[in-house]
């Protein structure tokens, strides 16, 4: 029971910095981002084939240090969001949210192919975990805590940011774009810095749940998460950084609840339609949140 | 080998431009990118399914007439039958929809992307509405086996297929004259133009936004059982089909039914020829490709007037 409640806590935590990245995203800068998955599994894959050991089957064999491999995570997952972001951030603001769409399913598609760099739809298995060396419990509560510090950065790192003067510009742009941009303001650039840090933290939240599992492949990252992620930060709260960690761990513990009931109830031939209710289950609380109660449970107030 | 891509192309293209052009109305007219509509395909397919299903089947709606192929096509009078139905259910779900979530949005002055967004969690809530009623398997309208026509060339091509792409040119010709020439099709277009206009014209702007749901979700519904037809029918189809959908709108200008049409045309026959070269498991990519040049060099689209 310990055991499964540090599991939960350390997904849930990892999923807190996803959120986090979407709350710069969505909640500080207002845009769209329909591919969150996809930053994931960049960051995951990134994180993979950095510290993998080195393999014959693979044709990257660096086998680097985890700390590394985080860090390239980072460093990967923002190129990838640059690229987007150049393409579509001039331009109607539904279009990033198809970009960022078909990025999320373009990566599905490079994962599941490019089989000597991702290991294919196996994935890679055997990413080298830290504290392996002194036993599975010191893996276990090892990482939490590694988890918990990188999000307490992260959640500090982000308060202060949004206090600086580049978080008033992004509160300025939200309330007036043509004041902002008459005031001498690049507006795109500054659209576009929040973009990436949003998208790096996705990734930096991909690579901790790659390391932590152990394994990367295109199962791991499958649309589904998207929504998730979005629904953590729409029950919590869009626009305040409490409510997107309080919305992870909520939704995060309502994902799992119904997923053991599920388990639990359903026949087996009848399990694959029972991860079909969990996802309405998410989708509907998702809609009905968006109608009934549009600030979430932490979000500001509404000034309307 | 080209000639047989090309014809593919253009037998494939007809399914995502009947999709497109809803995407497109969408864009123009509710002036959001609606990410169920992909969905809606879905739903016309499976209710298609459904209804074959009940004719075929051992149960009191079993008709052979309706069951039994008609030479040389896979499938008998069931099918427009099915698709009769299936444009209904589609038309009944999309104003559903509009009138419980993006009406009240609308009516709440809230953000475009806040109805992308509602869109988003719609399309989750009906692809696995489908993945729970039918299973997650794949399914083929039809299992019987039908002779391919030899064209020059030389192409392949079965007689199911040329009958969808015949349809859809007699669709497109009437979409074509009821949005030129009929006073709601002129109103359509008034809106997308310009709605404040438009309603101090004395266009009714809530009854045209009905009517394009209406139309959209009616041609959703058709492309969703032409794929039934020509290719089978899955729970993430829509998901799947989201993306050329998406790109033939943009890549033909938003607000063009003919650049939509275009627009699916070249990606249909770019992911065919393409496929000669690349191994066709990175087909879906191509879609993507295109979507990110075209906004890049030329966001307005390929075929917009110059000077918007």
């Amino acid at each position: 029971m310990l055991s499964y409640l540090i599991f939960f806590i350390t997904v849930a935590a990892i999923l807190s910095i996803a959120t986090l990245g979407l709350n710069l995203q969505w909640g500080v800068s207002g845009q769209f981002n329909a591919g969150v998955v996809g930053f994931l599994a960049v960051g995951g894959y990134g994180m993979a084939i950095l510290t993998m050991p080195v393999s014959e089957q693979l044709i990257v064999r660096l086998n680097w240090p985890f700390a590394v491999g985080i860090m390239g995570a980072l460093v990967v997952s923002g190129i990838v969001a640059l690229l987007v972001g150049l393409a579509t951030l001039r331009l109607r603001s539904d279009y990033l949210a198809i970009a960022t769409f078909g990025i999320a399913s373009s990566i599905q598609v490079l994962a599941n192919n490019l089989e000597p760099l991702t290991g294919g739809s196996r994935g890679l298995v055997g990413i080298p975990r830290p504290f392996e060396s002194m036993g599975a419990q010191a893996v276990g509560y090892g990482y939490l805590v590694i988890v918990l510090c990188v999000l307490a950065v992260v959640y500090a790192g982000l308060q202060a940011l949004l206090r600086s003067p580049w978080g008033r510009v992004q509160r300025a742009l939200r309330e007036d774009e043509v004041v902002c941009a008459a005031l001498g303001k690049n507006v795109v650039r500054f659209r576009l810095t929040a973009f990436v840090m949003g998208a790096m933290l996705m990734g930096l939240s991909g690579a901790l749940y790659a390391g932590f599992i152990g394994t990367t492949s295109p199962s791991e990252f499958m649309p589904i998460l998207t929504f998730q992620i979005w629904a953590m930060l729409i029950v919590g709260g869009s626009g305040s950084n409490a409510g997107a960690i309080a919305g992870s761990f909520v939704i995060w513990g309502l994902w799992t609840a119904s997923g053991a009931v599920i388990v639990s109830v359903l026949p087996p031939q009848w399990q694959a339609q029972g991860g079909a209710l969990q996802s309405i289950l998410v989708g509907l609380v998702l809609v009905l949140t968006l109608l009934l109660r549009p600030q979430g449970l932490l979000g500001p107030r509404l000034t309307a | 080998m080209i000639a047989q891509a090309i014809v593919d192309g253009f037998l494939s293209g007809a399914v995502v431009a009947l999709g497109a052009i809803g995407v497109t109305f969408s864009l123009s007219i509710l002036r959001f990118a609606n990410f169920s509509h992909g969905d809606m395909l879905a739903v016309g397919g499976y209710v298609a399914l459904f209804v074959l299903a009940l004719v075929a089947g051992p149960g009191m709606l079993n008709s052979s007439f309706l069951s039994t192929p008609i030479a040389p096509f896979s499938f008998g009078w069931g099918v427009p039958l099915a698709l009769l139905f299936a444009m209904v259910v589609a038309v009944a779900v999309a104003l559903l929809l509009d009138a419980l979530v993006f009406k009240r949005l609308r009516a709440r002055g809230a953000d475009p992307l806040t109805l992308v967004f509602a869109s988003f969690g719609l399309a989750l809530v009906l692809r696995n509405l489908v993945l729970l009623l039918f299973g997650p398997d794949a399914h083929n309208y039809s299992n019987e086996i039908q002779m391919a026509v030899r064209l020059p060339g030389p192409v392949l091509v079965l007689p199911d297929q040329i009958l969808v792409f015949g349809v859809t040119l007699v669709v497109l010709a009437v979409l074509w004259f009821f949005l030129q020439r009929t006073r709601y099709g002129m109103a359509m277009r008034s809106v997308a133009e310009n709605p404040v206009l438009s309603s101090i014209a004395g266009i009714d702007i809530a009854s045209t936004i009905r009517l394009t749901w209406i139309v959209s979700s009616m041609l959703a519904a058709l492309a969703g059982v032409f794929y039934g037809v020509t290719v089978q029918v899955r729970p993430e189809m829509g998901l799947n089909l989201l993306l050329p959908l998406f790109t033939a709108a943009i890549l033909g200008g938003v607000g063009s039914v003919s650049g939509a049409v275009l627009g699916a045309l070249i990606i249909s026959l770019c992911e065919n020829l393409l496929s000669l070269v690349i191994p066709s498991t990175y087909k879906p990519l191509v879609p993507f490709v295109l979507l990110l040049l075209i906004l890049y060099f030329r966001p307005a689209g390929l075929f917009a007037p110059k000077g918007r």
